[in-house]
């Protein structure tokens, strides 16, 4: 018992977590890469052509995996963020800042296919529906995250400012999801849900769950890059970073 | 309690000394509802239409202008670090404040809110439903602003990147609230919307002072 939690807990710092991070991202890579490929097959070519939506509905396979990762990663980085500030860990933080650009990334994403799968089916780039205004608010959740973390120079403060901030905009994520039910208008309502069987073709659906796994493994390979930065940024006065090869290597 | 009250009474004692701000704060909202109908024209049946937008918009802004000068002036002079070390949490000193602001910033648009909402040729009931409205969601603005006046408190650019953090966490409010007052002007009943502008300041009341409090013990670390 006292062994396992001694395990764990070796990896919330940052010297024994940097390591392992290295030795993980080469991996995450490779799940990218082989899921973006069969996700991408399965999307444009062995997916059906859909009866009412022609081929303009493809766009979901870049569209849906990106907005379940910008409310995803949001929960992700709110969680890292509690963490930290309940059992101040430095990791955390770090952890929470490394989430944020990835997200807001996603975020944008999601709304930029959005525009695109939009124009052709509802004749429109941007209409104000609970959806599409709930994720542009998570965006903008993101962006102000990331400029309190920038604006605030004591890297510790900056965590556990940020780490408030972001545990309050979390209760936006459940408004996203519930958004559908409580404002009906444009916007088809959710066609995946655990309630009721998925009103898609099969092979639509497992494209794009497959799809999601690519998102999913690329932006863990991304934001454990993104971390293992952070923390040689952090920690460089710490004896540990500078007897890595790598940094040796860089100062020679 | 009494300590509260000792606060509110401050706050408010020296808001009146600097009668400027609040009057400050006051009139741009009314400018600012007065400009719209200037953009956009005098049609009645169109403006009767975006009133209560514009209000609620124009409040939300009005109170932002407070929220810098929530906490940086007891920041800047020491009070702060005396209320964070006196016998009496933190939390209720902070919820004192919060009170003090709506007063001075939150509870004058509310009063004035039906004057403004003439000039858009809204009727009795909408008036009644927005004095309503605005009586739920202002304290929710400055409930919600003060987490933010918090988190930046002595940050570089703090005024802009307020406005960056608070603004996104008004959407409910002003949606629910400018919601109701439409609602009452197309003919529909406001009641379930102003029933969940009270369950979020029920909310608010709840958690904010809380986590306005954690973001000042970060920023006096």
């Amino acid at each position: 018992m006292s062994n396992r939690l001694i395990n764990w807990f070796k990896f919330a710092s940052p010297q024994s977590f940097y390591p392992l991070a290295g030795k993980m991202i080469p991996w995450f890579w490779a799940l990218a890469a082989i899921f973006l490929i069969v996700g991408l097959y399965i999307s444009f070519f062995v997916a059906p052509t859909d009866a009412t939506q022609g081929e303009g509905y493809r766009v979901i396979f870049v569209h849906v995996p990106a907005a379940w990762m910008s409310m995803f990663l949001y929960c992700v980085m709110a969680g890292w963020a509690g963490i930290g500030l309940a059992l101040n860990t430095r990791l955390s933080g770090m952890m929470a800042q490394a989430i944020a650009p990835t997200g807001a990334l996603m975020a944008f994403l999601s709304l930029w296919t959005g525009a695109f799968w939009g124009k052709p089916m509802w004749g429109a780039w941007w209409v104000w529906d609970a959806r599409l205004t709930s994720a542009l608010i998570l965006f903008f959740l993101y962006i102000g995250f990331i400029a309190l973390q920038a604006a605030i120079d004591d890297a510790r403060r900056a965590d556990k400012a940020g780490a408030i901030l972001a545990l309050v905009g979390v209760v936006n994520v459940p408004i996203i999801y519930f958004s559908v039910k409580w404002w009906n208008t444009l916007h088809q309502g959710a066609s995946v849900s655990i309630m009721k069987s998925p009103t898609m073709a099969t092979t639509m659906l497992w494209g794009m769950l497959i799809m999601a796994l690519a998102f999913w493994m690329y932006s863990i390979a991304v934001i454990l890059t993104r971390v293992r930065a952070i923390i040689l940024e952090r920690e460089a006065h710490t004896e540990w970073v500078k007897a890595l090869p790598e940094v040796r290597g860089e100062s020679r | 309690m009494k300590a509260v009250i000792a606060i509110i009474r401050r706050d408010l004692l020296l808001a009146m000394r600097r009668k400027s701000e609040v009057l400050t704060a006051l009139f741009f909202f009314i400018i600012v509802t007065s400009l719209f109908p200037l953009g956009i024209g005098p049609e009645p049946a169109l403006l009767k239409k975006i009133a209560p937008g514009i209000l609620w918009v124009a409040a939300l802004l009005a109170t932002m202008l407070g929220l810098s000068r929530l906490f940086a002036p007891d920041h800047a002079d020491g009070t702060l670090e005396q209320m964070a070390l006196s016998p009496t949490p933190l939390g209720l000193l902070i919820a004192g404040k919060i009170t003090a602001h709506w007063l001075t910033t939150g509870l004058p648009l509310v009063l004035l809110a039906p004057v403004l909402g003439i000039q858009f040729d809204l009727d009795t009931e909408a008036l009644g439903i927005l004095v309503l409205a605005l009586l739920l969601g202002t304290p929710l603005l400055s409930l919600i602003g003060a987490i933010g006046a918090a988190l930046t408190l002595g940050v570089r650019g703090g005024g802009v990147l307020l406005s960056l953090l608070v603004l996104p966490l008004y959407v409910p409010t002003l949606i629910f609230g400018a919601g109701a007052v439409e609602m009452v002007v197309s003919g529909l009943s406001a009641a379930g919307h102003l029933s969940l502008l009270a369950a979020l300041l029920a909310v608010a009341v709840f958690f904010a002072p809380w986590a306005t409090t954690a973001a000042l013990r970060i920023a006096l670390e």
